[in-house]
């Protein structure tokens, strides 16, 4: 059952994890909004691949989702309000580039332990699908902590997000209702992200979150 | 055509969300917020008599029946109390008309959507329901557009978000694990079919699934150390919003909790979430009681308060068992009933002395004695003194614990003692001494503070023999 199914979706979520690991050591926002569109636009062949596989016809509403507002809409978007603001240059890190991979690296390693372990009864496909979702989940959570910019935050998030929608599409058939919802947060997401980004500016002429720091309420 | 109340606990919040999102005008819509708010309770209470059989999205049990009439109640109060307090603000300019439009569309988007986590039987639907309270929640809390307003908005969005995202992967954990035993499709995230099968699941899966869970929905319930949104939240936004906040959004986000421990609960071979839970308990409320001490801010004070007593509340039903779930539940009443009021003085306090700082403000009993008396009354319901309900409820917790597991009923007993004289410190710097600020009367609506008052001394001194075996029948589901 393995042979060239297995093979194409493997390469795909693998794709996603060494994808992750480029979003980590960017250090311009233009370049970081590239990958995060080559990550999406991955995402959205991996869902497609499942709902191949799987004969799951509703999963290509999901990958058109993914394609549409997260490889195009989205990053052009970011791309213009990063114009506006006249913020291309560099990236805040609060790390270096060797720790965070480093610690990017142990958590893949950790993700792998843990998913390959618990899963050894559910079909390999599903369960090597689940530990490079985990994988891609936590380096985007790895990038959001390792960022002060806030629009890389954002961009972490919602790699954070691919991860997720790569678990649920693994996941055979899992009901439409869960991958609709993963779109429409993003979506919102975005837009309330959009609105503070545009208040932040307002209010600070910058969108660097450490500036925000220092209007923290308890050091009043 | 027949009445169903189930759709009315969410159809006239999402119509009164439309509505209240067209009209202009302060005096129609914040009428219509409570006209709204009052509908959807006696929706909720109407569910005690009608109960429509559970579905592939929605049901309704005694668990979330009780948590539905209790959300409902306190939103139906909060509304009252934030019409006089956003009158104010539209006095004293600090919200503009087209904010307060925004405002209560907003106030009624929340509604529907905690009633919507609260009553959904999909796991992804519920998951989804929490997401959307989250959202509106974050535009509330950054309404006024402050400085720390906004830092307190963005810190609780990505805290939120991150803690949504680990909760959406333990669900699809959860789907996983049931997929081989119910097999493909929507049955395998309806909660009353998976309660009934679990029995059957991969124990490993379901493990770390709740991990997810525990850490997600975690986040939202304020443990520590998850809780770092929670006092800014509190502080920054709107009084109504921390009012529900407190009393509301953090039991839903509990509710989530629950749910997924009745499933470990039925499989022999999963771990037990108890002991996962009371650790995380404790350490909130070691935690939370030695942070009253330092705070300056009087609604950061309280909020430190909420996150205190959501430990005591997961130490609860973590220890589990009859009693101590009835403990658990009978202090969440109680909370929720207590800290609301308490939010609904210190909104008004807040806006006689024009400050949220402690050190401006002194003397309260003599300025403003009907206000000030109700706080002093509010903090020594919270803190636990006899006869008010919340002492009844941590007697309960106490006395339960000791039975089964002495050392932990010392660190409880350390932890609410803490928290006491903590609150009682700064307490005694608000309402007593010299006055100090501006001594304006204010035109309050004292109501909603004194009905919750009044409802939790009651419950102290004397409960109905009915409501007794109403929280014991539900404490009996929770296992």
């Amino acid at each position: 059952m393995h042979g060239i199914a297995f093979d194409v979706a493997h390469l795909l979520a693998g794709s996603l994890v060494l994808l992750s690991f480029l979003e980590l050591y960017q250090d311009r926002l233009y370049a970081l909004l590239n990958i995060f569109a080559l990550h999406a636009l991955v995402l959205a062949t991996s869902v497609a691949w499942q709902a191949f596989i799987q004969d799951a016809p509703h999963l290509y509403v999901t990958a058109l989702i993914a394609l549409t507002f997260k490889a195009i809409v989205i990053p052009t978007a970011l791309h213009r309000i990063i114009v506006r603001l006249g913020i291309h240059r560099e990236i805040e890190k609060v790390v270096g580039v060797g720790t965070a991979m480093l610690a990017g690296i142990g958590l893949v390693a950790l993700s792998m332990v843990v998913m390959l372990r618990v899963t050894q009864e559910a079909d390999p496909l599903a369960r090597e699908d689940l530990a490079f979702a985990l994988s891609v989940v936590l380096l985007g959570l790895l990038m959001m902590v390792t960022r002060r910019n806030a629009v890389s935050q954002v961009v972490g998030f919602m790699s954070l997000e691919n991860g997720l929608v790569l678990a649920a599409t693994g996941a055979k058939g899992m009901p439409l209702v869960v991958e609709i919802s993963v779109a429409f947060s993003i979506l919102i997401a975005f837009i309330v992200i959009g609105i503070f980004l545009f208040r932040i500016r307002e209010r600070f002429d910058t969108v660097d979150v450490q500036v925000l720091d220092q209007f923290r309420g308890e050091r009043r | 055509m027949t009445f169903d109340p189930l759709a009315g606990v969410l159809i006239v919040p999402a119509a009164a969300a439309a509505l209240l999102a067209a009209l202009p005008g302060y005096r129609i819509t914040a009428r219509l917020n409570i006209a709204a708010t009052t509908l959807t309770l006696l929706c909720a209470l109407s569910l005690f008599f009608v109960r429509p059989a559970p579905g592939p999205y929605l049901l309704v049990d005694d668990l979330n029946g009780t948590f539905i009439v209790l959300t409902t109640f306190v939103g139906f109060t909060t509304s009252i109390f934030s019409a006089s307090y956003i009158g104010h603000e539209l006095d004293t300019g600090r919200l503009t008309p087209p904010f307060v439009r925004f405002y209560h569309a907003m106030y009624q988007v929340l509604m529907f959507a905690m009633n919507l986590a609260l009553i959904a039987n999909n796991i992804g639907l519920m998951w989804v329901a929490v997401e959307l309270a989250t959202l509106t929640t974050v535009l509330m809390v950054g309404i006024y557009r402050s400085h720390e307003a906004l830092e307190a908005a963005w810190k609780y969005f990505i805290l939120g978000s991150v803690g949504i995202a680990l909760a959406l992967f333990g669900t699809i954990l959860v789907y996983m694990a049931a997929r081989p035993v119910v097999g493909e499709g929507l049955d395998a995230m309806v909660w009353s079919v998976l309660v009934k099968r679990a029995g059957a699941f991969d124990p490993a899966l379901l493990n770390v699934a709740f991990v997810f869970l525990l850490l997600g929905y975690g986040t939202k319930v304020g443990l520590a150390p998850l809780h770092a949104w929670l006092p800014d939240a509190h502080a920054e936004g709107p009084t109504p919003i921390s009012a529900v906040l407190s009393g509301l959004l953090l039991n839903v986000a509990l509710y989530a909790l629950l749910r997924f421990k009745m499933l470990l609960a039925v499989n022999p071979g999963a771990l037990a979430p108890g002991p996962l839970m009371v650790t995380l308990g404790l350490i909130s409320l070691v935690f939370a009681s030695f942070m009253l001490y330092r705070r300056r801010d009087i609604k950061r004070l309280f909020a430190y308060s909420s996150i205190e007593h959501m430990g005591i509340i997961t130490f609860a039903f973590g220890m589990g068992g009859a009693l101590a779930n009835f403990a658990g539940l009978f202090h969440m009443t109680m909370h929720s009933l207590t800290k609301s009021a308490i939010f609904f003085a210190v909104g008004h306090v807040a806006q006689v002395k024009g400050t949220q700082r402690i050190a401006d403000m002194g003397g309260l009993t003599e300025t403003h004695p009907v206000l000030g008396w109700g706080l002093v009354l509010g903090v020594v319901a919270i803190a636990g003194l006899p006869p008010l309900g919340i002492f009844m409820s941590e007697f309960l917790v106490v006395s339960s614990t000791f039975a089964r597991a002495p050392a932990l009923a010392i660190i409880l007993v350390f932890g609410i003692l803490v928290g006491l004289a903590g609150l009682f410190l700064r307490l005694n710097s608000i309402a007593f001494g010299e006055p100090r600020g501006p001594a304006a009367p204010s035109e309050a609506s004292y109501v909603p503070m004194f009905t919750h008052l009044a409802l939790v001394f009651a419950a102290g001194i004397y409960m109905p023999p009915a409501l007794v075996a109403w929280f014991q029948n539900v404490a009996g589901l929770l296992g």
